[in-house]
């Protein structure tokens, strides 16, 4: 961009954003795809499936034993009882943190992650940080990311290398015997279902 | 291959930034960016892996010096243009100069693999050890694993060989182990104790240990 760029005008659009519109226009110009197709994708990202929806599990998890059984043994099926499945989300192993187990979910080679539960991955998850160290010092990663573990818990970190798409179960929360599923399930964060945090 | 997206063990990458109430998406483009690869996935213009595979040959100084959404612009251009959807020639007129694309990469010999039979070759509990394999084309094998000793933790259902599906229109479909490696065994003996990394692995980069 040159110093005389008038700011009264649209910023030019920078070299990425030029691509992006390229391949768009080319893609829908040769009905390759409809632009409608992309505005309800996103849509539905945006919109619907996110965090919120994980949170809804680990709450009805944390209320109901029978529940958490079902869950640890089969996530997909356990979830699917609420509707939740589709793209990432055909094979979901969730693993649970005890008092002696911290899990947290990376992938190594790319970005997996369990789109139905969770929505798409924040940045940081796709990062080269994450992605190189939580496997390498996973207890100090996490410690540089707020969560210090006593080293009487075992760390367990779980690389999304193959069909499997991870989500962590974290622990119920002390002083929360009163509150109802939908209050359980305002504790629950994303990153407590990562594992880089707990609720 | 040994590409620059196989990032699991190596330093210098400083710290993880993390960002207060992050949105979906940052720039409209990369919204549209993802709303066009989901749409193209959905119409089954290409296979997942062969997505991946494209990203994986990015120039490694562009995968390094682009945001995700880039990477994703990148492999999907690259793919549309090896699959005769496109031509890089329009790709370049309408961004109105460069457009890069993913390199080829010549895979050399394919790999050879079987199908797994009906019964997993391995148990839950089984010692197993990762080959030391470094294939040309995709692969989801971690180099941080290869070599490295592990116990069987978890089977699941055979899928197909990703070395082999993303090259050949034959899959070639064999269980995958979820291995646990003890840090010590990644690491050397300077790792902490009681930390463990688990990597799901299919039949063929495991030997008995």
């Amino acid at each position: 961009m040159s110093a005389s760029d008038d700011h009264h005008h649209p910023a030019p659009l920078s070299p990425v954003e030029v691509r992006a519109k390229a391949l768009e226009d080319l893609l829908v110009e040769k009905g390759v795809v409809a632009p409608g197709v992309i505005d309800a994708v996103v849509d539905a990202y945006e919109h619907d499936i996110g965090p919120l929806n994980g949170a809804r599990v680990v709450a009805r998890a944390w209320a109901d034993p029978v529940y958490r059984q079902r869950l640890l043994a089969d996530g997909t099926a356990a979830i699917a009882e609420f509707g939740f499945g589709g793209p990432e989300g055909e094979h979901i192993v969730v693993v649970e943190n005890t008092p002696t187990v911290h899990n947290v979910v990376i992938c190594t080679l790319c970005s997996c992650y369990p789109w139905p539960v969770l929505g798409l991955p924040p940045n940081w998850y796709k990062s080269a940080p994450y992605r190189a160290r939580m496997v390498r010092e996973p207890r100090r990663l996490l410690s540089e990311m707020g969560l210090d573990l006593p080293t009487s818990v075992e760390v367990r970190v779980w690389d999304s290398s193959a069909e499997t798409r991870y989500m962590v179960l974290p622990e119920r929360p002390a002083g929360t015997d009163a509150m109802s599923e939908e209050q359980l399930a305002a504790l629950v964060t994303r990153d407590a279902m990562i594992g880089v945090a707990r609720p | 291959m040994n590409g620059i997206h196989d990032l699991g063990g190596m330093d210098g990458f400083g710290p993880v930034e993390m960002e207060a109430n992050e949105p979906v998406f940052h720039q409209p483009w990369e919204t549209r960016v993802f709303g066009l690869v989901a749409a193209i996935a959905a119409q089954r213009v290409a296979r997942t892996g062969e997505f991946r595979h494209a990203i994986e040959r990015m120039d490694p100084l562009h995968y390094l010096g682009s945001p995700y959404y880039e990477h994703w612009l990148t492999g999907a251009a690259t793919l549309l243009v090896e699959k005769g959807r496109l031509t890089r020639e329009e790709l370049a007129a309408r961004a109105g100069g460069s457009f890069p694309l993913s390199r080829r990469v010549d895979p050399g010999v394919t790999v050879v693999a079987e199908p797994s039979g009906a019964a997993p070759r391995f148990a839950v509990g089984s010692s197993v050890v990762v080959r030391n394999i470094h294939p040309l084309g995709h692969t989801r094998c971690p180099r941080y694993v290869r070599g490295k000793r592990g116990i069987v933790v978890r089977i699941d259902p055979a899928s197909s060989l990703p070395d082999v599906g993303v090259h050949s229109d034959q899959p070639c479909k064999q269980h995958v182990y979820c291995v646990r490696f003890e840090g010590r065994e990644l690491w050397g003996e300077s790792a902490p104790h009681a930390e463990a990394v688990h990597v799901d692995l299919w039949e063929s980069y495991l030997e008995a240990q």
